[in-house]
């Protein structure tokens, strides 16, 4: 009897030991300083993943730097995109937070389910497209990255086959492959893509099964639309090209790293910590790309890239930049021929933000 | 096709694979001597953080390799003290295992994801891993202790009264299914993918725990059944990067219908005898009694 009574309360401890560990490691809720102007955020991932959370809490760091005293921030990252979010997010804004951003699509619900609750707290969710009147959303324009190093893949490859790892086919993810495919194969008409769906945005060593596949299959340089670095790592290994996700990775994968797009989250983050500060906030849609610093390209690797590469790449983002070159630039056909982009415009944000079909010439089907 | 791209294939399947045979050969061990120990993943969680941070602090393989062992027999030694002397529930510790196994990974990595390290060559760890099924094989068909830990497995009554101490087999059977565990988490974070990222045995630990079943704990089978899983996988990444576009959700969880239609056909009783499921697969063994 005294036995299993002892047995019982050993079960119970290791489970509340290992449950309190995994709880203190997802949920940490982190004061950074204190001062007037609480502004809090929501992470899917650990800062540390060198990949999208990493940037997100960069972003954070700068705003921080950026206003001084007048804001503290805090942080609670690994929340699953499920109802625990709604427990984060409402621990945050019973706290007294002023402005509260939430990091991934998924959170869309469960930030607005929290909103309701808390009119006078605003929120901010990144990639998402509900709003409310204390809800703003934001995202960036990655194709704008996808087009440049679409460009650069079509003149680097010699096998012209490239490969592109896809995590699950989203709009996001699809605008990426064709605004890669257009720059590839207008430089180089060639050039074929093969796609491996992941369905997920992290698993190192399957996404480094996908990128061992591609290489197999004659890809002499791999792209990437899931969180980690092991892509990048097998192409070293193999001795192939890649580019980096979401941050310069090139410490993980010198050999093989040419450039990454990197989200930069910073200027976004100051200045609607600003508009919390003095308030003017109020509740917007922002999609921002290269123009307005949010997608910004990792420095060159000048070992692997001919300098005239490089040059046409800088010339590329200043076009961007200054609106003369859009990545989705009439005419476009979609696979079965039919015009979807006039010629002489470009694709508006409604067509961006719903995008669920492969452009001419993609050797593939989009899977259901 | 070429044979390169062949042989390009099997590599890739032989790479990805290992890190399923290491764990499953281990628990094969453990249930053929009568014990379920559900707690595979979070013992190799804790294998490859263990082994990620001492070669981050130390630079050395082997350093990493012994630790990683370590942190196996540890993890699974806890384990066999829970349902061996205190006669704890099998499937609940082995579940709490699995939840501490998360947990304390990732607060010991917190500080190393994304750190650097170079990776080392997979080849000597499958060839370990072929070997270590066979020798596996061999043990439970031609020695004498083989047959002493299946009869453990069989009828822990019977075992006892011919004069076997039951729960030191049982222990160390479960220590060895802890460092194979382990080993499978040292080459998942230092061989396969070389980094430290939370989560990063991404489910490999249950899919270990259904191959078991799937080779019917004949330790050759985990051999075939590993390969059979696996080779789907890149299989069906092959072929879509071919252009063949496949349900990629429905292979992600092929592996645990594979298993429940064993499980199904072999519910039988007297298949069972056949397919050589130990009886006494997770009773717990009171000498007392």
């Amino acid at each position: 009897m005294k036995k299993q009574s002892i047995t019982l309360i050993l079960i119970a401890a290791i489970i509340i030991i290992g449950g309190a560990f995994f709880i203190t490691s997802q949920n940490e809720l982190q004061d950074t300083s204190q001062s007037q102007k609480k502004i809090g955020f929501i992470y899917i991932g650990p800062p540390g993943d060198h990949g999208w959370t990493y940037m997100h809490d960069q972003g954070r760091q700068y705003m921080e730097s950026e206003l001084g005293d007048s804001i503290s921030t805090t942080f609670i990252e690994n929340v699953p995109e499920n109802a625990d979010a709604v427990r984060a997010i409402r621990k945050l804004a019973e706290s007294g937070h002023d402005l509260i951003f939430t990091t991934s699509f998924n959170y869309m619900d469960q930030t607005l389910e929290v909103a309701k609750d808390f009119p006078d707290v605003k929120f901010e969710h990144a990639t998402g497209y509900k709003r409310a009147d204390n809800v703003s959303t934001y995202s960036s324009r990655f194709y704008e990255g996808r087009t440049i190093i679409g460009h650069i893949a079509g003149k680097m490859t010699k096998s012209n086959t490239i490969g592109y790892i896809a995590s699950f086919p989203i709009p996001e993810v699809i605008r990426g492959i064709n605004s890669f495919y257009l720059a590839a194969s207008k430089v180089n008409p060639d050039v074929n893509i093969k796609i491996i769906w992941a369905y997920t945005w992290y698993d190192p060593a399957k996404e480094a099964d996908a990128a061992n596949t591609l290489i197999n299959q004659g890809a002499d340089i791999i792209v990437q639309h899931t969180d980690t670095f092991a892509p990048c790592q097998a192409a070293e290994k193999a001795g192939v090209l890649a580019f980096g996700q979401a941050s310069n990775q090139e410490q993980f994968c010198p050999n093989a790293h040419m450039t990454a797009i990197e989200d930069v989250w910073g200027p976004y983050y100051a200045e609607r910590g600003k508009a919390i500060v003095d308030g003017s906030w109020s509740s917007i849609d922002t999609w921002g790309g290269m123009k307005e610093g949010h997608v910004v390209m990792s420095p060159y690797n000048k070992n692997i890239l001919p300098e005239d590469i490089i040059a046409e790449a800088k010339a590329m983002e200043a076009s961007i930049i200054d609106g003369s070159l859009h990545p989705f630039q009439g005419p476009i056909y979609n696979q079965a021929g039919e015009l979807v982009i006039p010629a002489g415009s470009v694709a508006d944000d409604g067509m961006l933000a719903s995008m669920m079909f492969y452009v001419e010439g993609i050797n593939d089907s989009v899977p259901q | 096709m070429d044979t390169n791209l062949i042989i390009g294939i099997i590599n890739i399947i032989l790479i990805g694979t290992t890190p399923l045979i290491f764990a499953a050969i281990g628990e094969l061990v453990v249930e053929k001597s009568g014990v379920l120990n559900l707690g595979l993943e979070g013992m190799m969680l804790v294998g490859a953080v263990s082994a990620f941070v001492t070669l981050v602090l130390t630079g050395n393989y082997f350093f990493a390799l012994i630790i990683s062992i370590v942190s196996g027999l540890l993890m699974s030694g806890f384990f066999a003290f829970l349902v061996l002397y205190l006669m704890a529930n099998q499937v609940a510790t082995g579940l709490a295992l699995t939840i501490f196994g998360i947990g304390i990974s990732s607060m010991i990595g917190k500080n190393y994801i994304g750190t650097p390290i170079e990776g080392m060559s997979p080849y000597f760890f499958i060839v370990i891993s072929i070997i270590i099924v066979f020798l596996i094989g061999l043990f439970f068909k031609r020695t004498k202790m083989g047959l002493i830990v299946k009869a453990v497995g069989e009828s822990h009554s019977s075992a006892h009264s011919l004069g076997f101490n039951v729960i030191k087999i049982r222990f160390l059977s479960i220590l060895f299914g802890g460092s194979m565990s382990a080993l499978a988490g040292f080459y998942m974070s230092i061989c396969y993918a070389p980094m430290w990222q939370e989560g990063m045995i991404a489910g490999r630990g249950w899919i270990a725990l259904a191959l078991v079943v799937f080779a019917t704990w004949k330790a050759e089978r985990i051999l075939l059944g590993a390969y059979i899983f696996g080779g789907v996988a890149i299989m069906q990444m092959n072929l879509q990067a071919f252009g063949i576009k496949l349900p990629g959700q429905f292979f992600n969880m092929l592996p645990y219908i594979v298993t429940i239609l064993v499980l199904v056909i072999i519910s039988g009783n007297k298949l069972r005898i056949k397919m050589s499921a130990p009886s006494c697969l997770s009773i717990p063994f009171n000498k007392n009694q």
